[in-house]
């Protein structure tokens, strides 16, 4: 028996960034709000303490923090001429789970897209020809503007309190700082995080090359900071336990530490965790979302009426939840028609690891943050001539010392036993010596036709719902990008003065099984055009107006940045569409 | 105000929280006006309460046993006007103590220990698998959640797909672990004339593990090289996980590389650059010389 809960104005689907941005600025607009959140609340001085926060095991290695394959999982093939299979426990990528999502276990590495990036198709046609890009790679614009974000990116650090160097204020290039990024109106809320060893070094040494190396933009506090909500983080204190765990410090921005202690108070503002949201529900023209209905932890059924949803979960459940509903049409790469589910986009990473002089070098790779680093961004985006290259996109590259966690970072040079008594000396001589970066090549993985989303004819969920069914291989663009950005890091290495240093490129065919970020990205785009995007450039959806979709999902390609500062500026800027606009004639605001 | 219909018994309020020492004590700067349920509603929704399809009982189909495995702590609350606070909602650690084997048999146990001494060998200045607790360690992992796939994906149907798909064994760790280490014995028995592994030589055994490693050895009924790869990735992590879990004993594995554990401030440390950190590893559990010996 459907339970029908008293009618909400917004309810939001997904409690981690976007859904606490989102349910704050509606909340504050006057609007009477309920947020519904899959998994358990999580309080940063409870859930993680710092006595035990800091266990390795129990949360980079099993995972603690995160969506729990049994709850459900996805299917995966890299053609679409294979049966996909589930994936049985994470790997590529790591689906969050509870209230701050993947705000809780992120690094904080805090950037903005390229301006290029949000015309990615126009620019490179325009620079290097249509017939330069690969045949069947669907890279689109957004339909938004870096000019247009700049406020929302602003808005977002100074919530985050984010520690870096501008590099552009204004149009003025700032010694330090990034020379690419676009121009900023003012700088960031706090000062660089001091840089380890392998940092300076390895700035000196791109400086060497003819680089501009900057520190890498960091939602870890390189101060006390108190945000303009009146919310207080602390000074990290380079624990080295950020990413895949929760910070019981209060020196990592997070949902829990900037906006929900404000949001939770607000009267007009309810969550109910613990409980998944099965289906938007449309009225009986197809054409409106109702509401949406939810399981609780009991098994019970509710439905809960509202007259605008948010949709702000994880991008692939976004996508999922859009196939589950019926919302818009799904992708079909045979044909090339409908949009839910198109162009879907991970992530090119690869890593180069260095072995230094034992004797000569000492890194402390346990004295680390998650978003420290010291990088350049001259391969990243359209910053240089692909011409030459035969491939578009790119990444930034750095040393971030994100950790010397001992069962994940204790590197050894290639040709070394995988145990025994040279294993363990192998072990002992490099660890202090050797410098595996935390991010290391982060580069861009742009759109293909059959890249995609759509749901598994074969396997279920716990609620007997079909799996989202990933087919996503890599192609020879991205491959081709990655062993250039892979070698020049390699060179800055080189340059410090590493003894050996073993480049670990990233080729196809794509891999479930290997880590390299959460940064999935598609499956429901913005654009200017219905026929190729889900969504217009306010985030809402073409089909059903009352609907708003959040986050990764939205994004026509994924640039080479992590993608958290333009997730939560297109919230914010979302956000000020339906104050501004949405609210004074709740209808579509885009005609197509 | 708000008409709480969640399962009776499953909200508990509590007072209001006292945020951290981080949090300001000020008020939310809200500007929100109440009392919008008299406004319009937000375009036309005339008729959100028609009967919905029966389909959506179909979400509840296996539900019910997805429940028995979960916690009875998991609930679903309504949080209105603060935090749901409770103390340690993730749960404290548990602290392996040392005692009888939980998942091993003694046979098991004592090959197990003798597969991690080869893998982590005692040298002259750290101990071997066996002496760090690595064997324990697994011992517990296995008798754990992790031992039954307890929060993985299990469901069927069950293909060999490629090896970009990941593994698709119906097998738990726990299962995998039993039977590798009987095919083992059977292997080691039939080959060297009725010794077990324990009864051969570091140098036979280091032999043995080498073959199966290659490729050059299979076991019936199981995978002899999916078995190696487990033994690959949990004895390490028994080495160099914080001791609380039953390996690492002493902190040997941190000592071993200069790793110092958890809770240190790096903060007067992260400019001094090129020096040593000079403090000896703290676990979760402290230090054993921060506690006075008895007398």
């Amino acid at each position: 028996m459907v339970r029908k809960l008293p009618r909400k104005d917004v309810v939001i689907i997904g409690l981690g960034w976007t859904g606490s941005i989102m349910a704050y600025e509606l909340a504050d607009a006057g609007l009477d709000v309920i947020a519904i959140e899959r998994g358990p609340w999580r309080n940063t001085a409870t859930d993680y303490p710092p006595g035990y926060a800091a266990d390795e095991l129990r949360y980079r290695i099993r995972h603690e923090l995160f969506l729990s394959p049994s709850q459900t999982t996805f299917t995966f093939r890299n053609k679409m001429s294979q049966t996909a299979l589930p994936i049985r426990s994470w790997g590529a990528f790591m689906p969050p789970n509870g209230v701050g999502g993947g705000g809780v276990h992120w690094n904080a590495e805090t950037w903005r897209f390229l301006p290029s990036d949000f015309v990615l198709k126009t620019h490179l046609t325009e620079r290097y020809g249509a017939s330069f890009l690969p045949e069947d790679m669907t890279i689109q614009d957004w339909g938004v503007t870096y000019d247009e974000l700049e406020p929302h990116y602003d808005r977002f650090e100074y919530l985050c309190g984010t520690s870096g160097q501008a590099g552009n204020i204004k149009g003025t290039i700032m010694e330090g700082g990034n020379p690419f990024e676009g121009p900023r109106s003012r700088p960031y809320p706090n000062p660089p995080q001091d840089q380890p060893f392998s940092h300076t070094l390895f700035g000196k040494a791109a400086r060497d090359l003819g680089y501009k190396p900057f520190p890498q933009p960091s939602g870890n506090m390189s101060r006390p900071y108190q945000n303009p909500l009146g919310v207080r983080l602390g000074p990290c204190t380079y624990c080295g336990f950020c990413e895949w765990f929760g910070c019981g410090n209060y020196s990592k921005a997070s949902p829990q530490t900037t906006i929900l202690p404000v949001l939770v108070r607000k009267p007009n503002f309810s969550a109910r965790d613990n409980s998944e949201v099965v289906r938007i529900d449309l009225d009986s023209s197809g054409k409106r979302a109702a509401g949406v209905t939810f399981v609780d932890a009991a098994g019970e059924e509710w439905e809960q009426p509202a007259d605008l949803v948010v949709l702000s979960a994880y991008t692939i459940f976004n996508v999922q939840l859009l196939l589950l509903s019926g919302i818009g049409k799904a992708y079909d790469p045979a044909a090339n028609t409908g949009v839910i589910g198109r162009n879907f986009t991970h992530q090119t990473t690869s890593d180069v690891v260095s072995f230094f002089d034992p004797a000569k070098f000492v890194f402390n790779p346990f004295i680390a943050s998650g978003a420290i680093g010291m990088c350049i961004d001259e391969f990243n985006g359209d910053n240089f001539d692909h011409g030459p290259h035969g491939f578009v996109g790119g990444g930034y590259v750095g040393q971030v010392q994100t950790n010397g966690r001992p069962i994940e970072t204790t590197p050894v040079p290639e040709g070394t036993p995988l145990w025994g008594a040279q294993w363990k000396k192998a072990v002992k001589e490099n660890y202090q010596s050797a410098l595996k970066p935390g991010t290391g090549v982060h580069g861009s993985m742009y759109s293909y036709r059959d890249v995609y989303v759509d749901l598994d004819p074969t396997y279920k969920d716990r609620f007997n719902r079909p799996l989202a069914r990933i087919t996503m291989d890599f192609h020879d663009n991205e491959i081709k990008q990655n062993k250039f950005l892979t070698d020049k890091f390699a060179e800055i290495f080189q340059a410090m003065g590493a003894k050996h240093v073993q480049k670990e490129y990233r080729k196809a065919p794509y891999d479930i099984t290997k880590y390299q970020t959460t940064h999935l990205c598609g499956g429901a785009i913005m654009g200017s055009d219905p026929n190729t995007s889900a969504l217009n450039r306010y985030l809402q959806s073409w089909d059903v107006p009352n609907l708003f979709v959040m986050g990764a999902s939205a994004f026509p390609q994924n640039a080479g940045y992590n993608p958290t500062g333009t997730v939560a500026a297109l919230a914010y800027w979302a956000a000020d569409a339906i104050r501004s606009k949405y609210l004074k004639n709740p209808g579509q605001l885009i005609n197509a | 105000m708000f008409l709480s219909r969640t399962k009776k018994g499953a909200i508990s309020f509590r007072p209001v929280i006292t945020f951290n020492r981080w949090m300001t004590g000020r008020p939310a700067p809200t500007k929100a006006k109440i009392g919008l349920r008299n406004r319009p509603a937000l375009g036309s929704l005339a008729d959100s309460s028609l009967d919905m399809p029966m389909r959506r009982r179909t979400f509840l189909v296996s539900l019910a046993t997805w429940l028995v495995g979960t916690t009875s702590l998991t609930r679903a609350r309504m949080i209105h006007g603060h935090a749901p606070w409770s103390p340690y909602p993730n749960s404290a650690p548990e602290l392996v103590r040392p005692g009888p084997w939980q998942f091993f048999t003694l046979d098991e146990a004592r090959a197990m220990e003798a597969i991690v001494d080869r893998i982590i060998p005692p040298d002259p200045e750290t101990p071997g698998g066996k002496d760090a607790g690595c064997a324990v360690f697994i011992d517990r992992q296995l008798k754990g959640p992790y031992g039954a796939s307890q929060n993985l994906y299990t469901l069927g149907p069950f293909t060999k797909g490629t090896k970009e798909q990941g593994p698709q064994s119906e097998l738990t760790p726990g299962e995998l672990y039993r039977k590798g280490l009987a095919a083992l014995n059977k292997h080691c028995t039939s080959t060297h004339g009725g010794k077990s592994f324990v009864e051969l030589s570091p140098t036979e055994q280091d032999d043995v593990l080498r073959k199966i490693e290659a490729g050059e050895i299979k076991f019936e009924g199981v995978d002899a090289q999916g078995f190696f790869s487990a033994l690959l990735k949990d004895v390490p992590e028994g080495f160099f996980s914080d001791p609380i879990h039953g390996g690492n004993r002493d902190m040997v594995g941190w000592k071993m590389i200069g790793f110092p554990g958890i809770r240190y401030d790096y903060r007067d440390w992260v400019s001094r650059h090129n020096e040593r950190y000079p403090l000896p590893p703290v676990s979760i559990a402290g230090r054993s010389d921060w506690t006075p010996a008895k007398s």
